[in-house]
């Protein structure tokens, strides 16, 4: 399709429609919503990591004042369907059988065991403790080395091991020797585990009509068609009469994304009370049932030449899930994320890599924002930055002389990602300049002298946003790759408009209404955007994928573009002119010299009131759903960089922040505003990653970060001011030419941050291979370098 | 997160808690609630009443009174922060107290309710410990004081006795001679320390007259490191002082370990915080 000129409000930085209500304290976020006769839920976890559930005694919790009911396996089996997160492209895949509550064995601190169900949340937790749960111990497999032990317990007996997928990939052969190398490098980076941290923990409201036999769920989730779907089919409910409304979300990154056992149970004590039933989980039970994500263990061998061209690339992920794949997505995102888009920007002849997903008696790993490229990004330019410096390159230098060249476009990665174009030279180029690498390596240089020792580190990224239904659909998962918007013009000339993608936060409404507004010749205002609500909005993706405009604001482009045509046809017959001529224009319908020929708020009358004026076979219809999917390449691959200056406290171990640059390839930006704060808040989730956040477990399999005080994520005294700036480049689908923009910020920021740490340790031989970057990290790695005498580790690097 | 069912009374009077202390099986009292309430909610604490102290306006209030600076048990950290009279006579305090959380917490947060719960690794039991404060505490037989050096026995455990409140604090004025120097190392800024260090020195020229080293997040309370304070005492502050007193915090210092150190990181950032107070405080005497 070839490329449409775009106009206003399209490129301005409209604010967010949502911001006015959320600054007035005006949110409608799901426990918000009142409910009559509403009773609240809370849940019995499991204190430890592996067990076999002897008994469960709820007798005593039954009999408190205001338990409405109390709700174990037995008590719910049959009433709904287990499921299995699996993909038929994977049929090696393990996909142990999930229940909503364990039939008899416990797999990790926090999964609920049993539901109780009271008049009010304190009375529930009061009777929760009431509830006597005899587990008997089984000794946990809660790290990597045991998890791959030829002795070691089996998380699920019928798997055979603790192996959920082994995959490979690249044009290599894995484990050869490399050959046309100088020198080969290995090394093995550690990335913690993280969780989202959602301001507004996972909520749900679940209300059953038995006269209409309709169930609504209110719930803070990202995907309310997906979630519907699932729950229709666990739940054995016609799709129909099941609604799930998304309205205000204070936050989901993909962690409100998939399906919970809370989820289920909600509807299922719904259907059986007959009231509804409410669920805010609380900051404790969100550690520890809330999906984690990013622990990946990474080792890469990287190869090059002594001109400095890379010639090989091999890396080996090992990647620690929970005790489930989580469910419908699985947990594979992140690390086929690393398999695949590890070092894709370069011009490698010889790439491999493998993944291997082992249980583990934890939490499950699902998505978090940016899944799994943060770690792809991170390995590849440690990798390449460890190259550079055996080889005496400065970090760029060693970049341009491997970037895919900017001529090479399409083409295929050697992991079979297509990419239509990428963008790194300039987007290297703009950020040396942003960052005035000359001025900023003669201030460390100096500030060396001093004793002062500050790092500069870049990182670059290619992302794949936008995402169609390459992976899923035939995978046999239900998870849209497409999205729908519906818009319906009132007779007054204002429209409403129901996209199925959603806002979580990103201003999403705002920008669709942007676009819609833009090809109606409307002002933004004349929009209202009705985003979230399974059953007024088309079937669509949701918020997965940085989707939500470059799949979303296209489906949105083209209804508007239909609806458009219908005005301009009805408006050329009324005053006798060839609809080709016409144009919508600030609320007109204008011809080719711009003069107003009349409203759009009088055709609409016209066409809702007025078909005396207009001939019998005139449609007349201002409702329009139109649908978009990635259908050229099966998902918008994008580029950045990103650089951080650092300084770090050799006495101390302790890191500052001192400075953060962005450049990125978002396209065609809608709302060059929203973009940068999408970028900017990306990029906090990935300071996080690089200097603090970390959920840990013990080796039973006890978790010891349950609170925000043991969790500790970026505040705004930690963030250094972030500088974005953007490079435009086409793309191979749709006319608005939009790529994502949601996760590009996180990709790279840790990436960036680590190489920075290095290079301020640089001049004291020490290195960090650990995520998060913690005083004790960087302390341990100075004493080991001054330990490890003062041979520089590669002596024999040319 | 609900807390358990518990009693609640606002007294109006110290006489009114004491008899609550006395009458209740598990009274708290409550002040600013900063730490109390998410320990109620979490579960960690079930107490019958709490106490709610914040009616009581004699424990309000920051005055000079000759050569002591009282501060009620009611002024809220925030109040401290502003003060100008904590700023010219207890410079120390003033520079602690902006490390004290963050302005939510200090807007509530109450000075008594910090001295009593009596954490390792808060900043203020450190800084009444370095100034040598004095507590004034009210009980069944009425007013009296415990010195600060006194008060603070173990993790979360003083010198209270079970009926007793604190009423305020009373912190020495500086005199011109004296040098103060505070600093903490924290993940982030309004963290709990992992190690801190809060300094009052005396100077005779370049000479450490007297010299109080109070570390905090270093071992189960509140420490004065009186060997490490004896290796510099009467002398100039050289490298070998220096190194001495390092040296000398073994003796002094129980570092625990936690997840962000273990006991050896702990005496190593210990000793960085030493050399940087000492060095500050030598440096700006011989300036001059």
């Amino acid at each position: 399709m070839s490329k449409q000129i775009l106009r206003a409000p399209i490129g301005q930085s409209a604010p967010r429609e949502r911001a006015r209500r959320f600054a007035t304290g005006r949110g409608r976020y799901t426990d918000d919503a009142a409910s009559l006769r509403g009773l609240h839920a809370a849940f019995v976890r499991s204190p430890i990591a592996r067990g076999d559930i002897l008994e469960i005694d709820c007798d005593a919790a039954r009999d408190m004042d205001g338990v409405v009911a109390v709700l174990t396996h037995a008590d719910i089996a049959g009433r709904y369907r287990p499921w299995r997160a699996g993909n038929a492209l994977l049929p090696e895949m393990k996909a142990p059988e999930q229940h909503a509550l364990p039939p008899s064995r416990v797999n990790y601190v926090g999964e609920p065991l049993a539901m109780v169900v009271a008049t009010s949340r304190a009375l529930a937790e009061d009777a929760a403790e009431q509830v006597f749960a005899d587990i008997d111990p089984l000794d946990a497999v809660a790290d990597i080395e045991t998890a791959l032990a030829p002795d070691s317990p089996l998380i699920h007996e019928d798997c055979g091991s603790n192996l959920c997928v082994s995959l490979t990939s690249g044009n290599g052969k894995f484990g050869a020797d490399f050959e046309d190398a100088d020198l080969v490098i290995e090394d093995t980076l550690d990335f913690g585990r993280h969780t989202a941290c959602p301001l507004e923990t996972r909520s749900m409201l679940a209300e059953y009509d038995p006269g209409s036999e309709v169930l609504t769920l209110r719930i803070s989730h990202q995907c309310p068609h997906q979630l519907q779907a699932e729950l229709a089919k666990i739940l054995g409910l016609g799709q129909h009469r099941l609604r799930v409304i998304s309205e205000d979300v204070g936050g989901a990154y993909g962690l409100k994304q998939q399906l919970y056992q809370e989820d289920v149970l909600v509807c299922l004590a719904a259907m059986q009370t007959g009231r509804p039933v409410r669920f805010v989980a609380d900051r404790l039970e969100a550690f520890a049932s809330d999906n984690h994500a990013r622990e990946h263990r990474v080792s890469a061998r990287i190869a090059v030449r002594k001109d400095g061209r890379i010639t090989g690339f091999e890396l080996d992920d090992l990647f620690p899930i929970g005790a489930y794949p989580q469910y419908p997505r699985t947990s594979l995102g992140e690390g086929n994320h690393v398999l695949r888009m590890s070092a894709a920007g370069y011009d490698i002849a010889d790439f491999r890599s493998r993944l291997r997903l082992l249980f583990q008696n934890k939490a499950l790993i699902g998505h978090y924002r940016s899944v799994g490229h943060p770690v792809a990004c991170a390995i590849t330019e440690h990798m390449v930055d460890r190259a550079a410096a055996a080889l005496g390159l400065a970090p760029e230098t060693i970049r341009l002389r491997n970037f895919l060249s900017d001529d090479s476009y399409p083409r295929e990665t050697p992991t079979g990602v297509h990419l239509h174009y990428l963008s790194q030279h300039a987007c290297l180029d703009r950020l040396l300049a942003d960052m005035d690498i000359a001025a900023l390596r003669s201030e460390q240089a100096k500030l060396r002298g001093q004793g002062i020792c500050r790092g500069i580190g870049i990182a670059s990224f290619v992302e794949l946003t936008g995402t169609g239904n390459g992976f899923y659909g035939p995978g046999g998962i239900d998870v849209s790759g497409q999205d729908g918007c519906t818009l319906k013009m009132e007779p007054s000339g204002h429209v409403r408009c129901m996209p199925s993608v959603t806002d979580q936060g990103q201003g999403t409404d705002t920008g669709i209404a942007q676009i819609v507004a833009s090809v109606l010749g409307l002002e933004v205002a004349d929009i209202r955007v009705l985003s979230g609500d399974s059953e007024i909005t088309p079937h669509g993706g949701g918020a997965w994928a940085s989707r939500g405009i470059s799949t979303g604001g296209e489906a949105a482009w083209q209804a508007a573009q239909t609806l458009r045509e219908q005005l301009l046809l009805v408006a050329g017959h009324l005053h006798q002119r060839d609809p080709a001529t016409l144009e919508l224009t600030e609320g007109h319908v204008v011809d080719a010299s711009g003069a107003q020929i009349t409203t759009i708020s009088e055709v609409a009358h016209i066409c809702y009131f007025r078909h005396d004026l207009l001939p019998d076979d005139m449609p007349t219809e201002l409702m329009v759903t139109r649908h978009a999917v990635p259908r050229a390449q099966l998902f918008q691959a994008t580029n950045g960089i990103q650089a951080a200056y650092v300084e770090v406290d050799t006495d101390t171990g302790f890191t500052r922040l001192l400075g953060h640059w962005v450049v990125h390839d978002g396209g065609t930006l809608i709302n060059p505003k929203l973009v940068e704060e999408q970028i900017r808040g990306g990029v906090v989730q990935g300071l996080g990653a690089a200097l603090l956040e970390e959920i840990r477990y013990d080796e039973d399999g006890q978790l010891l970060t349950a609170t925000m005080a043991d969790y500790l994520v970026p505040m705004a005294s930690d963030v250094p001011d972030i500088q974005v700036s953007h490079v435009t480049s086409g793309t191979a689908e749709g006319a608005l030419g939009a790529k994502g923009v949601g996760e590009a910020g996180v990709a790279g920021a840790s990436g960036a941050v680590l190489n920075a740490v290095n290079d301020a340790l640089g001049p004291f031989g020490a290195t960090v291979r650990q995520m998060p970057i913690s005083p004790r990290t960087v302390l341990t790695a100075l004493r080991a370098a001054a330990a490890s005498a003062t041979t520089p580790p590669f002596e024999d690097a040319p | 997160m609900k807390p358990y069912p518990f009693e609640y009374t606002r007294v109006s009077s110290l006489e009114e808690a004491v008899t609550l202390l006395q009458r209740e099986d598990e009274p708290r009292i409550i002040a600013g609630g900063q730490s109390l309430v998410p320990i109620l909610a979490m579960r960690l604490a079930a107490p019958s009443r709490l106490i709610d102290i914040g009616g009581l306006s004699a424990l309000r209030g920051i005055e000079r009174r000759g050569d002591v600076l009282r501060i009620g048990a009611l002024a809220r950290h925030a109040e401290v922060m502003a003060s100008a009279e904590v700023a010219e006579a207890v410079p120390l305090l003033a520079r602690a107290i902006s490390h004290v959380a963050h302005p939510a917490v200090r807007n509530r947060g109450t000075f008594g309710g910090s001295v009593c719960l009596a954490d390792p690794a808060a900043e203020l039991p450190a800084v009444c410990t370095a100034l040598g404060a004095t507590f004034e505490v009210f009980g069944s037989d009425g007013l009296r004081t415990i010195p600060a050096r006194e008060f603070f026995l173990d993790i979360y455990e003083t010198a209270l006795a079970p009926d007793e409140i604190l009423v305020a604090a009373q912190l020495p004025v500086a005199c011109p001679k004296e040098r103060f120097g505070f600093e903490e190392i924290a993940r982030r800024h309004g963290d709990f320390a992992i190690v801190g260090l809060a300094v009052r020195a005396r100077m005779e020229g370049t000479l450490f007259a007297e010299l109080d080293l109070c570390f905090f997040g270093a071992s189960p309370r509140p420490v004065l490191a009186q060997n490490a304070a004896r290796a510099v005492i009467g002398q100039e502050l050289t490298d070998e002082t220096q190194q001495a007193a390092v040296s000398a915090l073994t003796a002094d210092l129980d570092p625990q370990e936690d997840a962000q150190a273990d006991a050896e990181m702990r005496l190593h950032l210990a000793g960085v915080l030493l050399k940087r107070r000492l060095a500050e405080i030598a440096g700006k005497e011989r300036q001059q």
